[in-house]
């Protein structure tokens, strides 16, 4: 029954990442490829908060928090070169 | 009972992840992929890190969550503010069903400030036909 659970909790998550890195390949612009890996890291945040509660392992939570603060400042660099480039 | 809300709550959160995904992909512009995806993505997450506090229940961790919570609502809608500002300056295309874009000739382009005087009539149009080459 659990193991249902989290197939199905993990599946989600893993079609949703196959749906951005489709969106990281396909997009016809910069900023859509930066938006893509800025929401694959969100989602890469649900995976790590779900190995958490599985594992019993509240020490992979701190990835979650670097994880986090990565995306940000690789988002605002990321943001600044692309305005800075016109 | 607990960990039945810890379900719900995990369910729930991937779900509105796979709901952003979807925006992401099936959305016809950048600017309304971005905000598809921002909220969408900032509610699944917040849901699937307030499953770990119930399953958990410990000070520690919970201030841990809390932060991050608390972070990534901060930080995730100034990421799409700046993505958007940028793209707008880059000339990312709008969806060709548009039917206002109230942004336009009021970037002003040396400087990347917005303008806006309210003396002068709005229209893109004059704006355009003055200063072409320094508005966007």
């Amino acid at each position: 029954m659990t193991d249902i659970f989290w197939g199905s909790v993990l599946s989600l998550l893993s079609l949703s990442l196959i749906l951005a890195f489709v969106r990281l390949v396909r997009g016809p612009s910069l900023p859509d490829r930066v938006l893509a890996l800025d929401i694959a890291i969100t989602m890469a945040m649900g995976i790590i908060a779900v190995y958490a509660v599985q594992n019993n392992q509240p020490v992979f939570l701190d990835v979650a928090l670097i994880l986090a603060l990565l995306s940000f400042l690789g988002t605002v660099a990321f943001a600044y070169y692309i305005e800075r480039r016109v | 009972m607990s960990m039945w809300i810890v379900a719900a709550l995990m369910i729930v959160g991937a779900f509105f992840i796979f709901i952003a995904s979807l925006g992401l992909v099936r959305m016809p512009d950048l600017f309304l992929r971005m905000s598809a995806t921002s909220k969408a993505a900032t509610l699944g997450a917040g849901l699937m890190l307030t499953a770990t506090i119930i399953y958990f229940q410990d000070f520690a961790i919970t201030i841990r969550v809390l932060s991050i919570i608390t972070f990534i609502t901060l930080t995730i809608p100034v990421a799409a503010h700046m993505i958007a500002r940028a793209a707008y300056f880059d000339g990312v295309p709008l969806w060709e069903k548009t039917e206002i874009d109230e942004l336009r000739g009021h970037y002003y382009l040396p400087t990347h400030e917005l303008e806006s005087e309210p003396d002068s009539p709005i229209g893109h149009d004059q704006v355009q036909r003055e200063e072409a080459d320094d508005f966007i």
